[in-house]
């Protein structure tokens, strides 16, 4: 009898025991698997006002802070890290870059590798260009194969931006500029000295949901407005082995890339 | 029950023959007789360089590389069948010698009437990942390259229902044909595929340079300060468009105005695309094997290096789609020292492989 007895409690504690166990378990699956997609960004273009897409190539229909008139030839451009904070504080960073290359309409559109789960977030980030963990010589197979390396003699790397195009310059005439974006690096001495031009862009609350992009837009007028009006007649080439016009890249940048709603 | 027996007999005969028709089918004495027959895939002899630092070849899906295919492509490329009056080939204006072009400023055809633009080299075509192909990009593939040389009335002036007829009644021809695709018959897209093949396989990674980069050789002092010219943005900067040393095609393969002209006579890419934007400008070429490769430019107008780079030096001139990376247009250039100019020489001669021009498997 006792022995009955002592069977059927066991048989409970055991059932107890799976049923307790199960529900835990099925809890934390929850939790550790939410509705998730991947991150998908669409870059745009504007000079000011004005949309700017490759049809706008090749003609002088820009005018910058400095008033000097303006074409556009080439836009390419790297981000890197995208990041996702949620309102608990917690930072998603997606491992990863994108070059963007305006004459390659498939560039326009970054779609994450990683997926990340749906939901608000307080803040959407990336790096303009490269941070100096990433920023290594010749590791990555598709930039070299774009040329976007930046020889040793000038830091080593890659390239954060190439935008070039023409400008009428004081003597009205059309002369190219390469307004190219590096790691700023003094070589006049025998010890170069740099200094971090890469930043972050914080484009503030974004909702991710399966169906939505991000669309993001890049105010091509912002590289030659503020702080520093940019002067093409002074500053228009060999521009990459200039540390202030690095610099002055990367205080004129903060303010170039927005979220856009629509 | 004897009329059982017999055709019991004859039941066995008609077996036995059977059965040996099969096994003679199981043991084919060319490839034809064997329906399962497949040519036999190859992968390129990729540079350990090339793969570790820039992105994969392009392999077409519908023309994979096989042993098969390659042998046919090698014969086509070097067979004057494919010319009019079988006088020429592919190779006399693409020299293995000459890395695959020829010395001519333009070349001679088979009627005599010459080309309108330099016979480019021919190396590393894998690598060209937009697949334009010519000075102008007016060929989209490797395989659509081949439809241009046949028909032009410059070059081999021939037409395909002949080159087709001529091939099909060669001794050689339609067995290599069919070890090449499976299949029987001869037309010009299996010409078109097997010469791409061929042509994949000419891949050039042996120079001096690419043995400094793997610390087999130096480079002397001229030849080092040839480089820093090279990649300094305030000298030569020839980076932007010939690439650096993480990247070995030595071309971004892609199309400029490089200030050669005020105005065109040959509008180049803007002929193909009509888009003035374009006009004057040609593809950018590799830095590899200058040494075999005069005359340059898309007209053949330099004879000599120094010349190419005197031109950028102090030669440009301005036009409305001149490159916006060519500097100092107004003075002509950025001006490089005669020490700058020669050690730029010096290295540029580094790109030059003379393993890849005299490598019999390519002749």
């Amino acid at each position: 009898m006792l022995y009955k007895i002592v069977s059927k409690l066991f048989l409970w504690i055991g059932a107890v025991c799976i049923v307790v166990i199960s529900g835990c378990s099925t809890d934390q699956e929850i939790d550790r698997n939410p509705e998730t997609t991947s991150l998908k960004l669409r870059f745009s273009h504007s000079w000011d006002a004005q949309q700017v897409s490759k049809d706008d190539f090749n003609s002088l229909k820009y005018t910058n802070a400095h008033q000097e008139e303006m074409s556009i030839e080439l836009l390419r451009y790297l981000i890197s890290n995208v990041s996702l904070e949620n309102e608990e504080g917690e930072v998603i960073t997606i491992e990863d870059y994108h070059l963007i290359d305006l004459q390659d309409d498939s560039s326009l559109m970054y779609r994450s590798a990683d997926s990340i789960p749906i939901g608000t977030y307080k803040n959407l980030r990336f790096t303009f260009g490269f941070d100096n963990d990433d920023n290594r010589s010749g590791v990555y197979a598709d930039l070299n194969t774009a040329l976007w390396n930046v020889p040793e003699m000038m830091g080593g790397g890659y390239h954060y931006m190439q935008l070039e195009g023409k400008f009428l310059d004081s003597t009205q005439t059309e002369t190219g500029y390469q307004f190219h974006a590096i790691r700023a690096v003094d070589n006049s001495s025998d010890n170069p000295v740099f200094e971090d031009t890469f930043f972050k862009v914080s484009l503030g609350r974004v909702t991710i949901d399966k169906s939505s992009e991000l669309q993001i837009d890049m105010n091509i007028a912002e590289w030659f407005k503020n702080p520093n009006e940019w002067n093409l007649n002074d500053l228009h080439s060999m521009l990459m082995p200039n540390f202030d016009a690095q610099v002055m890249m990367y205080e004129n940048g903060k303010d170039v890339f927005k979220l856009k709603s629509d | 029950m004897i009329k059982i027996q017999g055709f019991i007999r004859e039941f066995r005969f008609v077996v036995w023959v059977l059965l040996l028709a099969a096994c003679s089918n199981d043991e084919p004495t060319s490839v034809l007789d064997d329906e399962t027959y497949q040519p036999t895939p190859v992968e390129l002899n990729i540079p350990a360089f090339f793969k570790s630092s820039i992105i994969d070849p392009v392999i077409p899906i519908s023309n994979p590389l096989t042993e098969e295919g390659i042998v046919l492509g090698k014969k086509l490329f070097f067979d004057p069948v494919l010319s009019v009056d079988h006088s020429i080939s592919c190779a006399d204006c693409h020299m293995p010698h000459s890395a695959f072009t020829d010395t001519n400023v333009l070349s001679e055809g088979v009627n005599g009437a010459l080309g309108s633009r330099n016979a480019m080299p021919l190396f590393n075509l894998a690598w060209n990942f937009d697949e334009l192909f010519f000075w102008d990009g007016s060929a989209s593939s490797l395989e659509n390259q081949v439809f241009h040389p046949v028909p032009d009335s410059s070059e081999m002036a021939n037409t395909w229902e002949k080159v087709v007829s001529d091939l099909e009644s060669d001794s050689e021809y339609p067995d290599l044909f069919f070890a090449a695709f499976a299949e029987e018959g001869i037309d010009s897209l299996k010409v078109a595929k097997a010469i791409a093949q061929f042509e994949r396989t000419l891949i050039s990674g042996s120079s001096k340079f690419d043995k400094y980069l793997a610390n087999e050789v130096e480079l002397t002092d001229e030849e080092q300060n040839g480089l820093a010219v090279f990649l300094d943005e305030t000298r030569g900067d020839c980076f932007h468009c010939h690439g650096n040393p993480n990247n070995p095609l030595w071309t971004d393969n892609i199309f400029h105005n490089n200030g050669l002209d005020s105005s065109f006579a040959d509008l180049g890419l803007g002929k193909i695309t009509g888009d003035p934007a374009d006009n004057g400008k040609f593809k950018t070429p590799s830095l590899r094997n200058l040494a075999f490769t005069a005359p340059y430019m898309h007209d053949g107008r330099f004879s000599t290096l120094e010349e190419v780079i005197d031109h950028y030096s102090e030669g440009l001139q301005n036009s409305a789609t001149i490159d916006p990376l060519m500097k100092k247009v107004a003075d002509g250039g950025v001006r490089l020292t005669d020490k700058d100019k020669a050690n730029l020489k010096a290295f540029l001669l580094t790109l030059s492989d003379e393993d890849f021009v005299n490598d019999p498997s390519f002749r």
